[in-house]
C-alpha cells in the first residue's frame, strides 16, 4: 500500500515534469525559429545585395564608364614598359 | 444509474436532506447531458469546421539552393526568395465574391481560377501563381480570402545572363537542375528539404511553429574555375566574329595550361537564362562540349610530333609536295597551292596536306593512332557537363592507305572544341595531358606525360611561325606577346555522305605567351559566309580574347623590344641589401 502511494507520487511528479519540459521545448523552438527567421531574412537580403552588386558591376557598364566618363584606353605595346629586375652583384 | 443507498447505522437521518442531495446531483446531471447534447448534436458542424481550421499540420520547408561563384568569387548564380500563392480548393470554391477579388489580384480571369478549382476539387492543395515577389504575395494574402495562402520558395537568378548561360545551365520551376552545371552538381547545390509542424488558422495561415520534425539543410555553394572577366571577353568577341561572318554558330574554350581548369567556355547563339520561356532547345546546346567536327589541319602538329619522335625525321627533312595534288589509293589529296619542295617545318607552316600525308605514310598507321589517342582525341575530356561528346577516332584492324593519309591531316576523326583545347594544352605544357575540369583547383595538377619536352619545344617553335607575318595566321598575333597556334579550315560533312562544297568550319587553336604558356584557347566558327579560312575568321577572335586574358592576368610581355615595348633593367639588392 505504501509502495503504491510512493509510485503514484513518482508518476505524478514525472507527469508534471513532462508537461514542464514540453512547454520549455516549445518556448525554445519558438526562439530557434525566430533566430532562423532572422538568419533567413539576412541571407535573403545578402542575396539581394549580391544581385545588386552584380548588376552594378556588369562588365559592359564598367567598361562604358571607364571609356566614356573616365576616358580610359587599352594600353598598346608602346605604352608597355617591362622592368627587368636584376640582382646586384 | 447511481446507487443511492443510505449507509447502515447512520443516525439522525432526515428525509428532507436526502431529497436535497438527490436534487442537486440530478440537476448537475441534467446540465451535463444538456451540454453534451448541445455540443454533440446542435453545434457539431460549426465546431468540426473550427477544429479543422485550427490544425496541426506538417509542412515542407524548402531549402535555398547554393550559390555558384567564379574563381574570383563573383556571383554567377544565386537563389532569391520568392513566394508561391496556393489555395485549398474545397474552401475557396465556397465563395464566388472572393474568387473575383482574387482573380483581380493575381491578374488571372475568374474562369481560369474556376477551371483550376474544378480540376483539383478533390485535392487539398493547388498552386495559383508561382515565383511572385514576396511583397506581391503578402498583398494577396492580406486580402484575407479563405483558403488562399502563400509558401516560401526560391527563384534562380543569373547575374551574368547570356554570358554564362551554356556552362551554368538552369533549373526548373521546382529548383531542380536541368542543364549544365546546375544539373551536374544538383546534389551539391540542392540541399535537403525539411519538415516542421505548425498550427494553422481557419484561413490556412501559419499561426505558430510548433516543432521541427526534420531540419532543413540549405544547399552548398560551388566555386567554378571560370573567370567571369575572360568569359565576358570570350562571349563578346565570339559573338562579334559570328556576326561579322554571318555564322550559324561559334564556340570558344580557354584552359589554364598548368591545371586543366576551364577559364572560359563561350557559345553562340546564346540565351538569357533569366527569361527563357520562349526559347527552343537548339539554343540551349553547349556547343563547346556537344558539337563534333573534323579538326582538319589542327591535327597536323601531332602527326609531325609523331614523325619527330620516330627519329626518322628532323625539322629539315625535305619532302616534295609537287604538283599540288597527290593520289593515295585513288584518293586525291590537295593543297591550296603547289608548294614544291618543303622541309618538315615548311609543311607545318604552310599547312600542306600532301606533305603531312607523305610523312605520316612513312610510318606505321598504329603510330598515328597512338599519338592521337594520347592527346585525347576520341575520348571525352571528363569535364563536368552533361551530354559531353567524345568525338570519334576509329581503330581499324587494317587501315586503308587513303584512311591513313586523311587521318594524318585531320579528316576521318572528330572532336569537340574542348577536346581540341585539351590536345593543344599538351603542346603548351611541354607534353603533359591534364584532366579538364570546371571546378576551381587549389593545388597543382600532376597530369600525365604523353610527349617529350624536346619534341613539343620544336613543334611550338613552328607553331609560333604560323602566327608570324609569313604564316597562315598572322591575324592571331597579340601585340607584345609571342603566340603559337594553328589554323584549320574544314569542309562540313554532308548528311548524305561526302563533304559539302561551300559549307565550312573555321578553326584556330593556340596558346600564349609562347615562352611560358599560360592559356590555351580553341575557337571554332561554324559556317561562316564569304571568308572561311581559319586564319581570317577564327584567328582574329582568338587574338582579341587572348589579348584580354593576358592583360587581365598581368602576364609579362615576352615579345621583346621589336614589338614596341620598352624594356628597362632595374638592379635590386644593392641599396637595400645589408
Amino acid at each position: 500500500m505504501r509502495w503504491i502511494a510512493f509510485l503514484s507520487l513518482l508518476t505524478f511528479v514525472s507527469a508534471l515534469a513532462v508537461v514542464v519540459v514540453r512547454h520549455q521545448n516549445r518556448l525554445e523552438f519558438r526562439e530557434v525559429r525566430a533566430a532562423e527567421k532572422l538568419r533567413d531574412r539576412l541571407n535573403d537580403e545578402w542575396g539581394r545585395l549580391q544581385l545588386e552588386q552584380a548588376t552594378w558591376s556588369r562588365h559592359n557598364l564598367v567598361e562604358q564608364s571607364a571609356r566614356q566618363e573616365l576616358g580610359m584606353v587599352t594600353p598598346g605595346p608602346t605604352d608597355i614598359v617591362v622592368v627587368q629586375l636584376e640582382a646586384a652583384q | 444509474m447511481i446507487a443511492f443507498r443510505l449507509p447502515v447505522g447512520v443516525a439522525n437521518f432526515s428525509r428532507g436532506r436526502q431529497w436535497f442531495v438527490v436534487g442537486i446531483l440530478s440537476l448537475g446531471m441534467a446540465v451535463l447531458l444538456g451540454r453534451t447534447f448541445q455540443v454533440q448534436i446542435l453545434d457539431s458542424p460549426r465546431l468540426q469546421a473550427e477544429g479543422a481550421a485550427r490544425q496541426l499540420r506538417s509542412i515542407a520547408v524548402k531549402p535555398a539552393r547554393g550559390r555558384i561563384v567564379d574563381r574570383n568569387g563573383d556571383v554567377l548564380a544565386v537563389s532569391t526568395p520568392l513566394d508561391a500563392v496556393w489555395a485549398h480548393p474545397p474552401t475557396l470554391v465556397q465563395s464566388v465574391a472572393d474568387r473575383s477579388r482574387l482573380a483581380d489580384a493575381l491578374g488571372m480571369s475568374v474562369n481560369q481560377i474556376d477551371s483550376l478549382l474544378d480540376r483539383y476539387q478533390d485535392r487539398e492543395f493547388v498552386y495559383l501563381r508561382r515565383h511572385l515577389p514576396p511583397a506581391e504575395a503578402t498583398r494577396i494574402e492580406s486580402l484575407g480570402i479563405a483558403g488562399v495562402s502563400s509558401l516560401r520558395e526560391y527563384g534562380r537568378y543569373y547575374p551574368a545572363g547570356p554570358i554564362t548561360s551554356h556552362v551554368l545551365g538552369f533549373t526548373d520551376v521546382d529548383d531542380r537542375g536541368q542543364e549544365g552545371i546546375e544539373r551536374a552538381f544538383d546534389n551539391h547545390l540542392a540541399g535537403i528539404e525539411g519538415r516542421k509542424r505548425v498550427l494553422r488558422d481557419r484561413k490556412g495561415r501559419v499561426v505558430e511553429d510548433i516543432e521541427s520534425i526534420r531540419p532543413v539543410y540549405h544547399g552548398r555553394d560551388l566555386q567554378l574555375s571560370l573567370d567571369l572577366r575572360i568569359q565576358v571577353s570570350a562571349q563578346r568577341h565570339l559573338a562579334q566574329a559570328a556576326h561579322e561572318h554571318h555564322a550559324a554558330g561559334a564556340s570558344a574554350v580557354m584552359l589554364d595550361v598548368q591545371t586543366g581548369e576551364v577559364l572560359a567556355m563561350a557559345n553562340v547563339p546564346d540565351f538569357n537564362p533569366n527569361k527563357r520561356s520562349d526559347i527552343s532547345g537548339e539554343r540551349f546546346r553547349n556547343r563547346s562540349v556537344t558539337d563534333v567536327f573534323e579538326p582538319g589541319s589542327t591535327v597536323k602538329p601531332f602527326t609531325l610530333s609523331m614523325a619527330l619522335a620516330s627519329g626518322r625525321f628532323s625539322l629539315d627533312t625535305s619532302v616534295s609536295t609537287s604538283p599540288g595534288i597527290h593520289y593515295v589509293g585513288g584518293w586525291p589529296i590537295r593543297d591550296v597551292h603547289d608548294y614544291g619542295e618543303l622541309t618538315l617545318s615548311g609543311v607545318l607552316i604552310k599547312s600542306s596536306n600532301i606533305g603531312t600525308a607523305k610523312i605520316a605514310m612513312e610510318l606505321a598507321p598504329e603510330k598515328l593512332y597512338d599519338i592521337l589517342t594520347k592527346v585525347g582525341f576520341g575520348q571525352p575530356t571528363g569535364v563536368e557537363l552533361p551530354g559531353e561528346q567524345g568525338g570519334s577516332l576509329l581503330k581499324r584492324e587494317r587501315w586503308r592507305p587513303s584512311e591513313h593519309a586523311t587521318l594524318s591531316y585531320g579528316y576521318g576523326l572528330s572532336s569537340t572544341p574542348v577536346q581540341l583545347a585539351r590536345a593543344y594544352s599538351v603542346l603548351a605544357s611541354g607534353g603533359i595531358l591534364r584532366p579538364v575540369t570546371l571546378q576551381r583547383q587549389h593545388r597543382p595538377v600532376a597530369g600525365q606525360r604523353v610527349l617529350s619536352a624536346h619534341i613539343t619545344r620544336q613543334i611550338n617553335f613552328l607553331l609560333e611561325k604560323v602566327v608570324s607575318p609569313q604564316g597562315t595566321a598572322r591575324r592571331a598575333a597579340v601585340p607584345a606577346y609571342r603566340v603559337a597556334g594553328k589554323t584549320g579550315t574544314v569542309h562540313k560533312p554532308s548528311p548524305t555522305g561526302g563533304y559539302e562544297e561551300d559549307r565550312y568550319q573555321s578553326l584556330f587553336v593556340g596558346f600564349a605567351p609562347a615562352s611560358a604558356p599560360r592559356f590555351v584557347l580553341a575557337v571554332m566558327v561554324d559556317e561562316p559566309q564569304g571568308k572561311h579560312y581559319g586564319g581570317e575568321v577564327a584567328a582574329p577572335a582568338f587574338a582579341r580574347i587572348m589579348a584580354d586574358a593576358l592583360r587581365m592576368y598581368g602576364i609579362r610581355p615576352d615579345a621583346g623590344v621589336d614589338s614596341g615595348v620598352t624594356i628597362v633593367s632595374h638592379t635590386v639588392g644593392k641599396e637595400t641589401g645589408a
